[in-house]
């Protein structure tokens, strides 16, 4: 293949979006939990687990889990992108940090519903 | 007429001669007709003919004498001697991330790639009219803080991420002109041009932590017009 500069993959967008998005969904989290720690329901393991059990939460949490991913991943793909410049090393790279980031998240879920 | 010696740290690399670059210290005097870091220069050169650098019109317009003084990217031409502190010797290196072609010459090949492809010129298919496209006030207003840039490349070779892809990332420099078109109410090529940069390297590389806007010798500020090509593609895209 001729080696000639090739440029618009059209997903910069997408991914810059993504990742801002997530992070807002991650502090509102991360503050919900907080205000839920400060009144105390993280004081004793029932107390925790009746509200890590709760519908809102559980949708919330999962929610989170999912920015998290998404957001790791472009944070990884961008380190990747970097560091790394043989196009098959990094599409293997790329291949593996997205397949456990898809097996975190699907972990996590069985985690929040096996509450 | 007050005279001071100004000492120097250089960076030396001829490629002819040379294994490695190496540093150099020179010592020069100045007197108080010499203002700016270039004038130390210039005395330097009647001192050392070999020490090579670039210069032309010796008043922050054309770019060329970008170094990276003590640290950091500047204009020598632009920079106060008297800004730096007596008895500490001044180091000057070549702009950082380019190919050294002597001394404190770099090779900007990279760079102009970079600028000539966001088409740094009016794309407008209307036949010209009699005079001049014309523009309202406040359009004209947009280009103000965009069409100033020099390109003496301060800004781009302060990019981390133009160091690491200077052949994917277009940098500061180049997004800069890419906006001051994208933003030019008479260019028709909006959509192509924000087709061309919507990539994961081209643009986005830019991770906002505005070395370019700290460095800039025009006092321009990159980061805001990439910000508003990113809010351009948000725009188009929902």
């Amino acid at each position: 293949m001729v080696n000639r500069k090739i440029v618009g993959a059209h997903y910069g967008l997408k991914d810059w979006l993504a990742q801002r998005i997530t992070g807002v969904v991650m502090v509102v989290y991360t503050l919900v939990l907080s205000v839920a720690l400060l009144q105390g329901m993280g004081n004793s393991y029932d107390s925790w687990r009746s509200l890590m059990a709760a519908g809102p939460m559980r949708f919330l949490t999962f929610i989170f889990i999912v920015s998290l991913c998404w957001h790791a991943w472009v944070g990884i793909r961008d380190i990747w992108m970097d560091y790394v410049q043989p196009a098959g090393i990094k599409l293997v790279l790329h291949v593996l940090t997205l397949l456990a980031l898809i097996g975190y998240a699907g972990w996590a879920a069985q985690v929040i519903w096996r509450l | 007429m007050t005279t001071r010696t100004l000492q120097f740290k250089i960076y030396r690399y001829d490629p002819d001669q040379d294994q490695k670059p190496y540093m150099q210290d020179v010592a020069v005097e100045v007197d108080s007709t010499d203002r700016k870091l270039l004038d130390a220069l210039v005395k330097l050169k009647a001192v050392d003919d070999s020490i090579a650098f670039r210069r032309s019109c010796r008043e922050g317009v054309c770019g060329s004498d970008a170094l990276n003084i003590n640290g950091r990217n500047g204009l020598a031409c632009l920079t106060d001697l008297s800004s730096f502190p007596d008895g500490k010797p001044i180091v000057l290196r070549p702009l950082p991330g380019l190919p050294v072609i002597r001394d404190l010459i770099v090779d900007m090949t990279q760079f102009f790639k970079q600028y000539h492809s966001i088409k740094p010129y009016l794309i407008n298919n209307d036949p010209p009219p009699e005079r001049e496209r014309l523009q309202s006030p406040e359009d004209r207003e947009e280009l103000n803080g965009l069409y100033e840039c020099i390109l003496c490349a301060c800004c781009s070779t302060s990019c981390p991420s133009f160091w690491w892809n200077p052949d994917k990332f277009v940098g500061p420099a180049g997004l800069l002109a890419a906006y001051r078109f994208i933003a030019d109410t008479r260019d028709q090529a909006t959509n192509e041009r924000l087709d061309n940069l919507e990539d994961p390297y081209r643009l986005f590389r830019c991770h906002t932590i505005m070395n370019c806007v700290d460095v800039c010798p025009k006092g321009l500020n990159p980061t805001k017009a990439i910000g508003k090509i990113k809010d351009m593609m948000v725009k188009r895209a929902i």
